[in-house]
């Protein structure tokens, strides 16, 4: 276990020694003192897993390609951009656009999550990216999401706070969300309905509530005595009938 | 209301039927079904409708038989309603769609191109035959280093990107895979290869087989992140962020579901048969500060090997913007201009948005030398160069290289009907029909891209030699070498031109 000094490391110096580390066969990385330093982990093609203390800066595992990295505090902007593979872990809270246009891996954040989370996710093959949101979302929720599932819990919401904000999945065409609780339907963006889980999903969702129980230890049955809600696209073709050929 | 369709046949194809020997291969090669053959009385027959006039049958009738002619305006058209308006009408009365189109602006706006000539050298200074002398058009592309200077050596700049050179100040522009056929793509690749110059991947991906061609590729990102991982990046020569397209300023893209398969979807990562959506921005770049931020996350997942470059559309605040991107860490800015080619866009942005690449390439060179920035990056310049000339003139304008796309398709046999969005391409350009695509030999197809550019490199090299100058980086920006005809103070001006007859 190799053991980085953040403190004072502009994003640069900080990054390439990690790259250098991870070059000369490192598989297990703490960086401590982080604080606002960009791109950590970001185009990393390995399996080896970094712990940050401290706040990482934006684009944190962006374009990412394997790493499972683990904070334990809050991250900012663009959280796993374009990520690949990997597993993303933040106890604290996220900013916007985290898992913009993933296509693979998982992300577990703890707290809450800014706007645009999980914009245009995709699937593709074996890869199938997960997101999952202990507190409560912004604006634009998986908004033109192609693939992939994203999980959103809304624990420990004060009795005034909505778990999630307006326009959700907008221009969806693909994958699903899952929201603990009743959803309004006037948040919903006009291209998704409400459904009721199948034995399926549920079974898919223990699993994802027991991973994340286990990374932040909260107990798993708390989080499923509670009926979810799915969302899907009514089809993969949202604007199939825009156009007069 | 009537149910009959307003919709009236565009073209009407006349078969001489004393030339005619029933082969079928026009009913075959059709994209269209505009051929038809009717079995029970051995007759062959045409549905005007269907015929875009994309020429095909014209050329691979072996006995001549075949000519097609603009039907005679149906429409009761006038000087301000014009029959294209009218068909649009009511296509539109019929659908409640949004008009789609391909290919580049076509509406008869004033071409700057057009407007300008080019000086030689006559009696007081010589011209020079690049037949003979040295003649040098290699140009590099990326961020120039501060300028050589006696102090004391400074440690390495570790966030240099490398430059890249090129054989000709011509590079293929981004035409995706999806837009248009593996074996078109192909051709764009190994002509590129071939010739030392680049070839860019647009939004699509790069397929596996092509990674060979890496070395010539300018990998695109753009707001969808289709095939963008890794290997993608690192396997280019250069990255390059798309925000806009010539052809559609400000909106984002769709390439419809049907068109998705199996190898497009293994390119671009996405599951077959579902829309490929392009959101209109990248919303992770809200502003200038942004850009910077992707920028330098491409640089820092490719360990600052791959130059960045940015392409925008030519827009009204260009110059500004360009600055911006300048200022924001890009290597190379591209400009796509109004005249800029597409594979489907909306018909009234791509006629109605956008200003001519001529006045963007001015204004953007003018605004960076003003603020002393000129020489830290490379200018890109896109959209509707039909030949040497304009080449010329754009770098003349002021920019360091040109993409041509329209042309480079014309190369392979496009005939400019402008159908691309409907994937139905006779000429196996932009269609991903298996049966369509094999009229397309990729190495044929490429042999024809690197003659063109041959000749086009070489009439530059003509056009250079006449004004006295033999190398390309003497004609950047060299604005005395041109003349305007015809144009007005302003444009004379945004131009940076003095009008024909001025001397010096």
């Amino acid at each position: 276990m190799e053991i980085i000094n953040a403190q004072g490391l502009s994003y640069q110096t900080l990054n390439e020694s990690i790259r250098r580390l991870l070059d000369n066969g490192c598989n297990e990385l703490v960086l401590k003192g982080v604080n606002g330093q960009r791109y950590i982990g970001t185009g990393i093609q390995s399996k080896a897993r970094m712990e940050i203390y401290g706040v990482p800066g934006n684009n944190l595992g962006a374009l990412m390609d394997g790493p499972e990295i683990e904070v334990f505090n809050n991250a900012q902007d663009g959280v796993g951009n374009t990520m690949n593979e990997g597993t993303l872990i933040v106890h604290g809270s996220t900013a916007d656009i985290t898992g913009y246009s993933m296509r693979g891996g998982r992300i577990f954040i703890r707290g809450d999550v800014g706007y645009r989370v999980g914009i245009h996710m995709k699937a593709f093959r074996e890869k199938n990216p997960l997101i999952v949101i202990g507190g409560k979302a912004g604006d634009f929720l998986g908004e033109y999401m192609a693939g992939g599932t994203l999980v959103l819990l809304g624990l420990d919401l004060k009795p005034d706070e909505d778990i999630v904000g307006n326009f959700v999945a907008t221009g969806m065409h693909g994958g699903e969300i899952f929201i603990r609780g009743h959803i309004d339907p006037a948040v919903l963006g006009k291209e998704v309905k409400a459904v009721k889980p199948t034995k399926e999903d549920d079974n898919r969702l223990r699993q994802i509530i027991g991973d994340f129980s286990n990374y932040f230890d909260v107990k798993a049955e708390k989080i499923l005595d509670y009926p979810f809600t799915k969302l899907i696209p009514y089809n993969k073709r949202p604007y199939g009938t825009l156009y007069a050929y | 209301m009537s149910t009959f369709s307003l919709k009236t046949s565009e073209f009407s194809v006349i078969r001489d039927e004393n030339k005619c020997i029933k082969c079928l291969a026009c009913v075959r090669q059709c994209g269209f079904d505009c051929h038809q053959y009717d079995e029970e009385n051995d007759s062959l027959y045409t549905i005007d409708a269907n015929c875009v006039n994309c020429q095909r049958c014209v050329y691979i009738c072996p006995a001549d038989a075949l000519k097609i002619y603009e039907n005679p305006k149906p429409m009761r058209s006038n000087n301000y309603w014009s029959a294209n308006d009218l068909k649009n009408i009511y296509k539109q009365a019929e659908t409640g769609g949004v008009l789609l189109t391909g290919m580049g602006n076509d509406k008869a706006f004033p071409g700057y191109f057009d407007r300008l000539v080019l000086n030689a050298s006559q009696v007081t200074n010589p011209s020079i035959d690049p037949l003979r002398e040295p003649m040098e058009i290699r140009t590099y592309l990326g961020r120039r280093t501060e300028p050589i200077a006696l102090q004391k050596q400074k440690e390495k700049d570790k966030t240099q990107t490398p430059i890249v050179p090129i054989e000709t100040p011509i590079m293929f522009a981004g035409i995706s895979y999806g837009a248009i056929s593996h074996q078109a793509f192909e051709a764009l690749a190994r002509a590129a290869k071939e010739f030392g110059t680049m070839f860019n991947t647009g939004e699509g991906g790069l397929p596996k087989d092509l990674y060979q061609y890496g070395d010539n590729a300018i990998v695109q990102v753009a707001s969808g992140r289709f095939g963008v991982h890794s290997d993608y990046l690192n396997v280019g020569r250069i990255i390059e962020i798309k925000i806009g397209q010539g052809a559609k300023p400000g909106i984002g893209g769709h390439l419809p579901g049907e068109k998705i398969t199996e190898e497009i979807s293994t390119t671009r990562m996405i599951p077959e048969g579902t829309d490929a959506l392009s959101p209109a921005p990248h919303h992770d770049i809200y502003s200038i500060e942004d850009l910077r931020q992707l920028i330098f996350t491409l640089k820092e997942a490719t360990r600052y090997e791959k130059p960045i470059s940015v392409k925008i559309s030519a827009v009204h605040n260009v110059a500004a913007i360009a600055s911006g991107i300048a200022r924001a860490g890009a290597d190379i800015i591209a400009v796509d201009g109004f005249r800029g080619g597409t594979g489907a866009a909306p018909l009234m942005i791509r006629d109605h948005v956008g200003i001519p690449i001529e006045l963007a390439i001015a204004a953007i060179d003018q605004r960076l030398r003003d603020e002393g920035i000129r020489n830290s990056v490379t200018l890109v310049a896109a959209g509707g160069f039909r030949c040497s000339a304009d080449v010329v003139k754009a770098i003349a304008l002021g920019a360091d290289a040109v993409y041509i796309g329209t042309a480079a398709l014309i190369a392979l046999g496009c005939h400019l009907c402008q159908k691309c969005y409907t994937g139905k391409c006779s000429w196996g350009i932009a269609t991903q029909d298996p049966y369509k695509t094999r009229r397309l030999n990729p190495e044929l197809g490429a042999e024809r891209l690197y003659n063109l550019l041959r000749g086009w490199s070489h009439e530059i090299k003509e056009m250079l030699g006449g004004m006295g100058i033999n190398s390309i980086e003497s004609l950047k920006g060299n604005r005395l070498h041109l003349r305007g005809v015809g144009l007005n103070e302003v444009e004379l001006n945004l131009l940076g031109v003095k009008h024909a007859g001025e001397a010096i």
